[in-house]
């Protein structure tokens, strides 16, 4: 898995790359510099509003340079807005999801990859076969299995799962437990055998082959999959739109859902809003960048 | 790049012993060394259990949140139901169906917004992907900036995306009618509200985030090409364009493989950001957004919301056996 080690181009291929590196390449860069400034043009728009006071913006119009720029926006946002307390639900969810599945994942890859048994295929394709299909499929029955599943109001303020974290991270982790089973069981099947046979020699049981020996050599795998699952998992709009009734309760990517209703066409807050909500994502790209490309590019180096 | 290649071929090779095939695969000695394969299959009643544990709970989750629903789905597409009481499911035939497609007006706009949806992208956002992956697999400077600048939309949500553009296009703040010259002025477009444009200035919007992630991937797969391909295209007189057609294209198969199904799935799964400019109406109407249109709100009509969801189900099923096929199916015929 060679994508995982050096997962952009970089280096690679000199030979045939060397013969190109004499040319200028004008026409290539023209190209591209325009494409980059068209794909960089709705994140600084929105970026320079939501840095602009709205009485500036009132008076000069939004498209204009004068005025004074501030966080003003941000920090509105942040305390008057919720986007706080947005960004914990966001984080009470997406950690235990996240650990979840790869704890399911990675279990179910041992078992389907490592030890043989009749059904390891079937399994597989079930697994994969779920994380491809549409969530709205599946949207009906499980919230009115959500809704008809009696608790204690001591547990949930609902009577029922509806409502609570539970019930997006339980659905979020069956979802994407396919995609990292997937992945798991390619990686650990490349992984040489000769490590659990030696083990087995030494009477180590099947837990400890799994959690001493192909669970450490997994981590460059786990890694770039938990990367890309906080991502995955952070980005859900889907469940918590479909479970969650309390607004409070809102994860921060579904409770954009309500920033015009919630700031009245004040487009200098939703602009702020919508800068807060990327700047996780944006710091889990520029220090785990490695990662995440890897954790992309993982699932379609086998096909 | 590939798995495959890593591994030893498998001893026996018939279909049949699919299952056996693969866990025999990563163990090099299963041919040359029949002792010791036979004492790996030998587990302790301790470790049986365990395993049982081991497989039986990811199992279990998948059964019970993805595959049972998925059944669900499909009963209550043929009873009638408000979503109150249980007892209220009443038995509906095909009724849901022929109403969905002779009664039920959003329906065609939605199918052909799905099929637009699909050939944007496979036309003009998987294109522009392989077009920058080739020109960024150059060796030229500053590729890594530009593949950064390529590839930040496809960490955003599509949610996010949808305000980001709504920023954009809005009407009158906007920035996008400024450039055109017509804000402030009766000519302005209302990109996201007008019905005529909707749909194209959401598909540009998801174009943004869709070209990235297919250049991400085409820039692994060109990286995997062997580059003895090329000099050898190159010394049989063949210029960039026809190596690239003829040999370089082909032998990135595998990631054309996903990323056709990445494209059909994604277009079928298109709803976030329809949902948050206008909850997928007035142009903007997918199969996705009408299955929840009729799930949430007052008007529940379960059996209705259902049997859009089957619709949705056997539409995806088309691009999801492909894909399984290609993947396993490979794998038991090795």
């Amino acid at each position: 898995m060679s994508t995982l080690a050096n997962p952009i181009p970089s280096t690679a291929g000199a030979a045939a790359v060397s013969r190109n590196s004499g040319k200028r390449h004008y026409g290539t860069h023209i190209f591209l510099t325009v494409m980059a400034v068209m794909w960089l043009i709705p994140l600084g728009w929105s970026l320079y509003t939501a840095l602009r006071p709205k009485a500036d913006t009132d008076k000069y119009g939004y498209f204009s340079f004068g005025g004074s720029f501030s966080f003003d926006n941000f920090i509105q946002a942040w305390t008057q807005g919720g986007f706080s307390k947005y960004l914990l639900n966001s984080l009470l969810i997406t950690a235990p999801a996240v650990l979840l599945t790869l704890f399911f994942a990675s279990m179910m890859a041992f078992a389907v990859s490592r030890v043989n048994w009749k059904f390891n295929i079937t399994l597989l394709i079930m697994f994969t076969a779920g994380n491809l299909l549409p969530p709205q499929v599946l949207a009906a029955p499980l919230f009115e299995m959500f809704k008809h599943l009696s608790l204690p109001y001591s547990f949930s303020d609902s009577g029922n799962l509806l409502n609570t974290y539970i019930s997006v991270i339980a659905v979020d982790t069956a979802f994407q437990i396919g995609f990292c089973t997937f992945v798991l069981s390619n990686y650990m099947k490349a992984l040489s055998s000769d490590l659990t046979e030696a083990a087995l020699v030494d009477g180590a049981g099947i837990w400890r082959q799994y959690w001493n020996i192909i669970l450490p050599l997994c981590r460059p795998a786990l890694a770039a999959l938990g990367t890309l699952e906080v991502i995955f998992i952070y980005n859900d709009f889907f469940w918590p739109l479909l479970f969650i009734q309390s607004g409070d309760r809102l994860p921060i990517t579904t409770a954009i859902n309500n920033l015009q209703g919630q700031f009245l066409s004040n487009y200098n807050l939703i602009a702020a809003g919508a800068m807060i909500t990327l700047i996780p994502t944006l710091i889990i790209y520029l220090a785990l960048q490695r990662q995440f490309v890897a954790g992309l590019t993982l699932g379609s180096s086998k096909g | 790049m590939s798995t495959t290649a890593e591994k030893p071929a498998a001893p026996d090779s018939e279909p049949g012993a699919a299952g056996r095939t693969t866990a025999g695969r990563g163990r090099p000695g299963a041919g040359r060394r029949p002792g010791k394969a036979r004492k790996v299959r030998r587990l302790t009643r301790r470790d049986k259990l365990v395993l049982a544990v081991m497989v039986g709970l990811p199992t279990l989750i998948q059964l019970l949140l993805v595959w049972l629903p998925t059944l669900f789905s499909i009963a209550l597409s043929f009873t009638r139901w408000n979503g109150l009481d249980l007892k209220d499911i009443k038995p509906a035939g095909t009724d849901n169906y022929r109403f969905v497609v002779q009664d039920y007006p959003p329906f065609w706009p939605a199918m052909q917004h799905n099929i637009l949806w699909l050939a944007f992208l496979a036309l003009i956002a998987t294109p522009l992907g392989l077009l920058l992956a080739v020109l960024l697999d150059q060796k030229i400077r500053g590729s890594k900036i530009y593949q950064s600048i390529f590839f930040t939309p496809v960490m955003l949500s599509l949610a996010l995306i949808g305000v980001i553009w709504q920023l954009f296009y809005n009407r009158d703040s906007g920035l996008l009618n400024y450039l055109l010259g017509t804000a402030g002025t009766p000519r302005a477009v209302d990109w996201f509200g007008d019905s005529n444009v909707n749909i194209w200035a959401a598909m540009v919007a998801a174009t943004w985030r869709h070209a990235g992630y297919v250049m991400l991937l085409y820039l692994a797969g060109l990286k995997g090409v062997d580059p003895t391909l090329r000099e050898a295209a190159s010394i049989d007189g063949a210029n960039a364009v026809q190596t690239f057609f003829r040999v370089v294209f082909p032998a990135m198969r595998p990631v054309n493989i996903v990323i056709v199904v990445i494209t059909i799935i994604e277009s079928l799964r298109a709803f976030d950001i329809v949902y948050i400019i206008n909850r997928g109406t007035n142009g903007l109407e997918l199969i996705s957004a009408l299955v929840i249109q009729n799930l949430v709100g007052e008007g529940q009509v379960i059996g209705v919301g259902s049997a859009l969801a089957v619709i949705l189900l056997v539409i995806s099923l088309i691009p999801i056996v492909f894909y399984l096929i290609r993947t396993f199916g490979k794998e038991s015929k090795a």
